[in-house]
Order: C-alpha cells, then sequence, then structure tokens
C-alpha cells in the first residue's frame, strides 16, 4: 500500500510547524483537512518529504498559506508550479447565488408566478391576435391557406385520434348510465337514464372530454414540434428566406384543430350513446329502438347547436395555446418539456373555464 | 474519530492504489481493434500507443470514426473485436464495478458540445464527480475546489452559480474541460475542443490546455480538425484513415512520409498557413 496524505508537526514559536509526508493527492486525501484544521494555528508547511501533489493538495497548502500567513518550504519544481497555478487571489470567485430567507423565496416564488400567468394570459391573447392578423394579411395577398399542411395536421389531430376518443368516450356513456341507474332505480325511474345520457353527452361531456384529450394529444405535440423547430433555428431560418412562420406553422395547426373539434366532438357525443345505450339494453331491458325513439324525443336540437358552437372555439384555443407555448421555447431542450407541459395545463384550464361561461350563457338565453 | 469513518478511508485508500497512472510508460494501448456497425466497418486491425504525459493530437477526415475512437477506448462504445488497455487494464474484462470506477476516475472526457448538465450550474457540474467518488469531502473543500477549477480553466469570477444555458460558447467549452479536470485525473480525453470558436478563442484554448498538461502532467488524447491546435499544442499526431492509424509522430515525421492524405492535409492552403503562422512565432520568440 502506498502512503496516504499525512503530516507530523512540531510547535514553532508562532504555531505548529508541519512537515507532509507521502501523497498529497485527492485519491490519498483522507481526513487530512479535518485533521489539519484542528491543529489551530500553523506557522510553516514542509513540503520536501512528499511523493506526489496534485490541484487537490496544492490547493490545501494555499488555503493553509492564506489562512495562517504560513510559510513553505521544499516544494519541488512540480509543487512550486502547481502552487503558482493556484495563488491569485480566489475570493472573487463565486459558487453559489445570493442566499435568501424561506419567507423572501416563497413571496418571491409567488411574485413571480402571478407575474408569470399574467404574462402567459396577455401572451396567448397578443398570440391570437397576431395569428388573426396574419390570417386576413394572407387573404388580402391572396396567398392560398397550406392546405397540405392543414390535411396532414388533420390526419394527426382528429383521424388518428378517432380509436382512442371513441373507446374513452363510449366507456365514459356506459360509466354515467351505470351511475345515473343505480341513483334513479331508488325512485324507480330508470327510464329517465336515457335522458341523463342523451343530454349530457351531447351538451357538455362528450366536448369537453375531447377537448382534454385533444390537448393531451395534439396541443402538446404542437408545442414540442414548435418548440424543437425554434432550438434547430428553424424557425428562423423560415423568416430570413421570407416565410411567415405564422403562416407556415401556426394557421395550418390552428386550422386543422379547429376544424377538427367539432367533428371529434360529435363522433364523441354518438360513441358516448352509444355505450350508454349498451348499458341501457343490458343492463336495464330498455331495447336500442326504444333508447333510439326516447333520445330523439328529449334531446332538443339547442344541445346540438350548442356543440357546435362551443367545438371551434375550443379547437382554437387548444391550437392557439399549444402553437403559443411551442414559439415561447428559447435556450435549451429542458424548455420543452417545460413548455410542452404548460401547452397541456394552460389549454384545459381554459377550456374548462370558458366552458363554464358557456354553460352560464346558454342558461341565460334560455336553451335548457 | 469514529472507526466507520476510518474503515472508510482506507477503502478510499485502497481504491486509489488499483490504479497508479504514474507506473506506466503507455497510458493507452490499443491493438486490433475492430469497431463495425452493421455493414459499415470503422475501425479495422487499428493500433495505437499514447505515452504517458504527452499531448497526442488524433487528426483524419470527417467520418474515420475520431469520436468512435475515443468512446470506444472510454467504455462508450463496446469494440467488435481487439483490445484496448488503459493503465493496464482492460475495459472489456472488467467485471467488477469498483475496478472500473477506479479506472474511471484516471480520466476526464471533455465531449465536444461540452455536456454539461443543464439543470445544474457550472460549479455543481464539476462537483459532480467529486461528490460521486469523494462523498466524505465537506462543503467548504469542495467549494473551493469548484472556486479554484474555475478559475484555472480561465472563466470568469461570476461563472460559478452560472446555468450552461447562460454561457457563451467559448465558455460552455471552459466549463466543460473544468468538469473534465475535477478529479485531477491523469489522463485527460477531448473531442474537438476548438471547434466552434473564434480564432482568438481557439488559440486561447490551445494554450491553456498546453499550460494546464505542463502544471498538472497530463495525459492528453485530443481529437481535433483544426491544424492551428496541432501545431501549438500536440506533442505527437496520429492519423486516422483507411480504418487505422496510418502515421504516428511528430510533425516533421509525419510531413516526411509519403502518403498522401497525410501531404494534402499537411501541405493543404490551410496546412502552410499554421505552419508559417507557427514559423513566424518562433522566429519572433527567438528575436525577443
Amino acid at each position: 500500500m502506498v502512503a496516504r496524505a499525512d503530516f507530523d508537526y512540531s510547535d514553532g514559536a508562532k504555531g505548529a510547524a508541519v512537515r507532509f509526508t507521502g501523497r498529497l493527492t485527492l485519491a490519498r486525501l483522507g481526513d487530512l483537512p479535518a485533521r489539519l484544521d484542528e491543529l489551530g494555528p500553523i506557522e510553516s508547511l514542509d513540503l520536501s518529504q512528499i511523493e506526489r501533489i496534485d490541484t487537490v493538495g496544492a490547493w490545501i497548502v494555499t488555503r493553509t498559506i492564506n489562512d495562517h500567513g504560513a510559510t513553505v518550504t521544499g516544494a519541488s519544481p512540480e509543487a512550486r508550479r502547481l502552487l503558482d497555478a493556484l495563488k491569485d487571489d480566489k475570493s472573487a470567485f463565486r459558487v453559489h447565488r445570493d442566499r435568501r430567507s424561506a419567507i423572501e423565496r416563497m413571496l418571491d416564488q409567488v411574485g413571480l408566478a402571478s407575474i408569470a400567468i399574467w404574462r402567459e394570459l396577455i401572451g396567448i391573447i397578443d398570440f391570437f391576435g397576431a395569428m388573426i392578423v396574419s390570417l386576413f394579411v394572407q387573404i388580402r395577398a391572396r396567398r392560398r391557406l397550406r392546405w397540405n399542411a392543414v390535411v396532414t395536421r388533420f390526419q394527426a389531430v382528429g383521424v388518428d385520434a378517432l380509436p382512442i376518443i371513441g373507446l374513452m368516450s363510449f366507456l365514459i356513456g356506459i360509466v354515467i348510465a351505470q351511475q345515473g341507474a343505480v341513483q334513479l332505480e331508488q325512485f324507480g325511474l330508470e327510464v329517465f337514464t336515457i335522458n341523463l345520457v342523451g343530454r349530457a353527452s351531447i351538451r357538455e361531456l362528450g366536448l369537453l372530454m375531447t377537448a382534454i384529450m385533444v390537448a393531451g394529444r395534439s396541443g402538446s405535440a404542437f408545442a414540442a414540434q414548435i418548440g424543437t423547430m425554434k432550438l434547430t433555428e428553424e424557425v428562423d431560418a423560415m423568416r430570413t428566406i421570407g416565410v411567415s412562420p405564422m403562416e407556415a406553422i401556426v394557421l395550418p395547426r390552428v386550422a386543422a384543430s379547429t376544424i377538427t373539434m367539432p367533428l371529434l366532438g360529435f363522433y364523441a357525443s354518438l360513441c358516448a350513446i352509444a355505450g350508454g345505450g349498451v348499458f341501457c339494453w343490458v343492463g336495464l331491458d330498455i331495447p336500442p329502438l326504444t333508447y333510439v325513439q326516447r333520445l330523439r324525443e328529449i334531446i332538443p336540437m339547442t344541445d346540438f347547436y350548442i356543440m357546435l358552437i362551443k367545438a371551434p372555439v375550443f379547437g382554437i384555443l387548444i391550437g392557439v395555446t399549444g402553437c403559443y407555448e411551442g414559439m415561447q421555447v428559447r435556450q435549451n431542450a429542458e424548455e420543452v418539456g417545460k413548455r410542452t407541459t404548460s401547452a397541456v395545463v394552460a389549454a384545459i384550464f381554459l377550456v374548462i373555464v370558458l366552458d363554464a361561461f358557456f354553460a352560464v350563457f346558454f342558461s341565460s338565453l334560455g336553451w335548457n | 474519530m469514529s472507526e466507520e469513518v476510518q474503515a472508510e478511508i482506507k477503502e478510499e485508500l485502497a481504491a486509489a492504489d488499483a490504479v497508479r497512472p504514474e507506473k506506466f510508460e503507455y497510458a493507452i494501448r490499443i491493438r486490433g481493434l475492430r469497431n463495425q456497425f452493421g455493414d459499415a466497418i470503422i475501425h479495422d486491425n487499428l493500433d495505437l500507443d499514447v505515452r504517458s504525459g504527452e499531448i497526442l493530437g488524433v487528426v483524419g477526415g470527417s467520418g474515420t470514426g475520431k469520436s468512435v475512437l475515443m468512446r470506444s477506448i472510454v467504455g462508450l462504445q463496446t469494440p467488435t473485436a481487439g483490445e484496448i488497455e488503459v493503465y493496464g487494464k482492460t475495459l472489456d474484462t472488467i467485471t467488477d464495478a469498483e475496478e472500473s470506477r477506479d479506472l474511471r476516475r484516471r480520466w476526464g472526457v471533455m465531449f465536444q458540445g461540452g455536456a454539461l448538465f443543464s439543470t445544474l450550474s457550472v460549479a455543481e457540474n464539476i462537483q459532480v464527480p467529486l461528490r460521486e467518488y469523494y462523498p466524505r469531502l465537506d462543503q467548504r473543500l469542495l467549494d473551493e475546489i469548484a472556486a479554484y477549477k474555475v478559475s484555472m480553466v480561465g472563466l470568469p469570477p461570476d461563472a460559478g452559480p452560472k446555468y450552461p444555458a447562460e454561457l457563451s460558447g467559448g465558455m460552455v467549452k471552459r466549463a466543460g474541460l473544468a468538469r473534465a479536470l475535477a478529479l485531477d485525473p491523469a489522463l485527460l480525453f477531448l473531442d474537438e475542443p476548438t471547434a466552434g470558436l473564434d480564432p482568438i478563442g481557439a488559440a486561447k484554448f490551445d494554450e491553456l490546455i498546453r499550460e494546464l498538461a505542463d502544471t498538472m502532467g497530463l495525459t492528453v488524447f485530443l481529437i481535433t480538425h483544426d491544424l492551428d491546435s496541432l501545431y501549438a499544442t500536440c506533442d505527437r499526431v496520429a492519423v486516422l484513415a483507411e480504418k487505422h492509424v496510418i502515421a504516428v509522430g511528430t510533425i516533421p515525421e509525419l510531413l516526411a512520409t509519403e502518403h498522401p492524405w497525410i501531404q494534402d492535409y499537411f501541405n493543404g492552403p490551410r496546412g502552410r498557413a499554421a505552419a508559417n503562422c507557427k514559423q513566424a512565432v518562433e522566429r519572433q520568440d527567438g528575436k525577443s
């Protein structure tokens, strides 16, 4: 075994005279710094007996010189070189950010988060405005909307989502019917399960669940795609060539999600109704024909209109939020992940808030 | 002091004895290396020795597998055939996790893009290897080590708490170098350290590498495209072409060989410019 870093010492006039032995390197340091600290004042350091020294060893020596005003003797040329490299004042070199108290940090975070939410809201509205302007510019310049891009997005946002949205809605239809039936049975009114499933699906749930799914599937994809394009400077390249990113990237995506949402929402409602129908048939012995007939009697046309009015608005919202967050990506890859998350969270949150407004609004119109 | 701590120290010291770089004449020995991706053979029957204490430049055209060679040596890429010995140990045959850790802390690797951990500040990046291998170092010493490493690689005093995203390209490279040097390794791998730097920054970086290698007694494996770097820093140069090392030697030795690629490389317009520049500098040094 090779000698570890060690030292012996004798008492001098102004403190200990320390003589290092062994190898003064990081790998063999052991508890030497701690033991050295216990010595108290140190007058001199003798390096003549050491076998090797690296920068950590040299730093220990330098530190002792700075702290105790110790003198160094017996340094080999290598040791001298290392000591010279380290001898400049290092006190200006900072390692940590400034520390603050917990309360201060909490207030700081609350403040910053509030500002961030406010900025985000303004940013999305701003972005929406810029998009509308860009749309009008495009129309006035008689440039055609990029239908190829729209169709590609349409495939990704709409067609590819059909299986998962269909399955989800079908199951939700079953759940609503089953839970509703349990409650209504107590009053002998299980036939009203049809009202429950039919109206809830068309008016609210079909579309709302679709919006959440689309925000998760496509809003996030928009943010991630555009964010990556920002990182690789594709967006900047587009601008320098003279292609407007709004026209080439944002509009097709928003158009696709706006067109898709009513279709998907209607499809989801039908699937939920089908799920409810299956439960009514199997669980409540209501034959499908009766089920359909009853649906036609109880669902007013206004429920369908409500869905058709809400759907494109949700589509625009999801598209704009996703594209906006993607465009905000700067600096590094980590940002892409963060922005993707906030695209989904913001889209779902805004959709639900808006849905509440719509519910109150349409009720006041008398569309019950 | 508790017995537990004593035992830990003892373990640490035993680990330190496992690999002792200064005993070896050659830091790296490669024999018959073969790397293959599907049908594409990158290296075939490649031999290379890196002497302890030298700065070896590795050059070669794009796609000749310089980075793959480095990745093979540090164990990121398992060779199809052949043997790579680093300080007398063959990575392939090391099965013991401890043993491979002992070897790993003898080298530092600086990747082309810096590869700094983006969620950690520069100082924390430097402390990562220290914490990993020497968990008992106290925070004060860790901070001091981070501070002097930052200063050694020529970063400004306020660089320590900054995050990689806040640094310029040149600073990222320096921070990457600082992390590679965190454990005071005997062997340093540099993958295109001057790529993407402006000529002034590149020249300063060359100088820094030379200076650090001299002060710390480093062995350096330097992959580069930069002819000025070769002239400024390298003791010897290995030329990678035709799937193996076609020549190793000092630049004058290489110039004496007949191989067309080497002649093209060093005697092309850029090669001559770098050589002239070097001569001019030497004349100036001679006068003063």
